[in-house]
């Protein structure tokens, strides 16, 4: 997919949030000293006013969000994932969550594919996170219009919102113009019958390679954006598995409490006989290196889905 | 403050610190002791210093008090019930199943609380965002938050400080109740906290340390503490943990604790006792 137009997702997140700031007064957005990295920079020079660095203190940032949100505000909390759900998970939790606040978070550097700074920055615990707080909704989008629509969709929401971004371009898969995003909607984004590849963030793109792979050798495969992994589109997951007999969950996450373990969990309770291959980072810390030979050497590319469809 | 006015607040805070031990003997559990050395002060707050409607908890413009020491929500909860917020005859519910009172403050299920708290350090960052939000809309309501002195070794607390002085959060007003007990024993065995006036005046706030049991004293504070301006202000309650009833006074076996039967008998005995003085002067 080399001739593919590339956009990261901390981009898309930046520009949604200064439209969205254009549309609506009271949104207001925090960083902790990450602006130029999560892209906030880019809502913070058209409103200056609407943004507040809180310094290098994300888990004061999540409770002044709590505090701003009971005020009128919408506020959009933004750090690199690892702080904003590691670091500040139990202010996230205590502050935001049991009170079900209308704060919006903006995790960006989610996964792997952080690259060069190495584990101690590589967040593949998020999902597993914030899943786990009741009332929490959370949020991986695949590419540039998907990250947008999501940012506006989050707004709408009432309640706590948590958005991972990535720091490294997503192909470009969605048509801007036609897109339409509902949060808890799964996406077919190709028919199949013989497999399904469940996938979020970069692992869409992956997902799509897979099926072209899989095509080639008379293997029929579905693939489907799951954006939003809380709430689930059980649904669409249950239908994939009637249908197909066989999945595919493919996350830029670890295998423990993602997306995977979230379509197991719909398989298991509705005791279907469909086997489930997950695709993730097995319960291993991450090292430095450029995130395109990261994705390849923890086994998250077209290559590796295609292998696991196999069975 | 006339002389009447003060034994009003007195008899007051001996009601509030009543219904501290209606409730946690109510709830078998609890923390009487922290409730009991901030008595006075959510007496003040709620009968002087608060502009809060109880017939309108949520009303646009009120003032708001975030309870970041939020263990001690039976003085909290017995100063709403006595200012009118829900019916005093509630608070042995404390802590029951199913009661609305729960055993740290919630904000959806209990009226006139402001913010859900009880993980320490996290209320005064909360009280943080109000200030800044109440600020950026021009809002003349003011933003009060209640800490501990063990709080105070939560790091975020320190946070939450610089952040407020960075954005000059002239309508926030930190209160520390510094009654010198912490669960393990006292702060400075545990961990020492030094002068705390000092390091919050090194963090960039205008800071008021007085008497937590003197009405006077804190009519002197609260208002000065209006006064600052560009900055936030801090007022530091010198206070007895259990203040008020005699076994529990200073002794930090009762941070945590319920009174027994009989305990409760002897408390409530005690503070009647202070009542009828009052009502008598």
């Amino acid at each position: 997919m080399a001739d593919v137009k590339k956009v990261a997702t901390r981009q898309s997140y930046g520009e949604a949030l200064k439209e969205l700031g254009a549309a609506h007064p009271d949104v207001v957005v925090l960083d902790a000293d990450l602006a130029n990295a999560t892209k906030t920079e880019i809502f913070k020079k058209a409103f200056p006013d609407r943004h507040f660095d809180c310094g290098i203190a994300e888990s004061d940032m999540m409770c002044v969000a709590a505090g701003l949100s009971t005020t009128g505000y919408v506020p959009f909390a933004s750090s690199f994932a690892m702080f904003a759900a590691g670091r500040a998970f139990e202010q996230v939790r205590n502050s935001i969550g049991y009170p079900h606040l209308n704060v919006k978070i903006g995790a960006t550097h989610g996964g792997i594919s952080v690259g060069e700074d190495g584990a101690s920055h590589q967040c593949c615990e998020d999902f597993a996170l914030m899943r786990s707080i009741p009332g929490m909704v959370v949020m991986s989008p695949a590419d540039d219009a998907e990250a947008k629509a999501m940012v506006k969709a989050s707004y709408e929401h009432q309640g706590p919102v948590y958005m991972r971004f990535s720091r490294y371009g997503a192909p470009v898969i969605h048509d801007a113009d036609r897109f339409t995003f509902e949060i808890g909607k799964g996406e077919v984004l190709r028919e199949g019958s013989d497999v399904a590849l469940i996938a979020n963030g970069l692992l869409v793109a992956e997902a799509l390679e897979a099926a072209e792979l899989l095509a080639q050798q008379g293997i029929s495969a579905r693939v489907i954006d799951m954006a939003t992994i809380k709430p689930l589109d059980e649904g669409l997951v249950l239908k994939a598995a009637k249908e197909c007999g066989r999945l595919v969950t493919c996350e830029e996450h670890s295998i423990i409490g993602g997306l995977g373990e979230a379509v197991c969990a719909v398989i298991a309770k509705h005791g279907l006989p469909c086997p489930v291959e997950r695709i993730g980072v097995n319960d291993e810390f991450g090292h430095s290196g450029p995130a395109g030979a990261l994705l390849e050497q923890f086994g998250l590319c077209a290559g590796h889905i295609a292998e696991a469809a196999h069975g | 403050m006339t002389k009447e006015e003060e034994i009003t607040l007195r008899k007051t805070a001996c009601k509030i610190r009543i219904g501290v031990l209606t409730a946690t003997h109510g709830a078998k559990a609890g923390h009487p002791g922290g409730s009991l050395s901030a008595a006075d002060v959510f007496t003040y707050l709620y009968f002087r210093e608060l502009n809060i409607d109880p017939s309108r908890p949520k009303k646009v413009g009120r003032d708001r008090f975030v309870l970041s020491k939020g263990h001690t929500a039976p003085g909290l909860y017995a100063a709403l019930a006595e200012r009118g917020f829900f019916p005093v005859d509630d608070l042995p519910t404390l802590r029951h199943i199913d009661s609305y009172l729960q055993g740290h403050p919630n904000m959806d299920t209990v009226p006139g609380v402001d913010m859900s708290t009880g993980s320490l350090g996290q209320g005064v960052s909360c009280a943080c965002g109000m200030a800044l939000g109440l600020k950026k809309q021009g809002s003349a309501a003011r933003v009060y938050t209640l800490l501990g002195d063990g709080e105070l070794q939560e790091g975020q607390v320190w946070e939450a400080l610089m952040f407020a002085a960075h954005y000059k959060l002239d309508n926030l007003c930190v209160i520390i109740d510094h009654n010198g007990l912490q669960i393990d024993g006292p702060n400075e065995k545990v961990m020492g906290l030094g002068s705390i006036p000092d390091k919050l005046r090194a963090f960039g706030l205008d800071v008021f340390q007085i008497s937590g049991h003197d009405f006077q004293a804190m009519e002197g504070a609260f208002d000065a503490a209006r006064q600052a301006k560009g900055m936030p202000s801090a007022i530091v309650l010198e206070t007895t943990k259990g203040k008020g009833v005699s076994y529990m006074e200073g002794q930090v076996g009762w941070h945590g604790k319920a009174p027994n039967d009989e305990e409760y008998a002897r408390g409530m005995a005690e503070l009647s006792a202070q009542l009828a003085e009052l009502e008598a002067v």
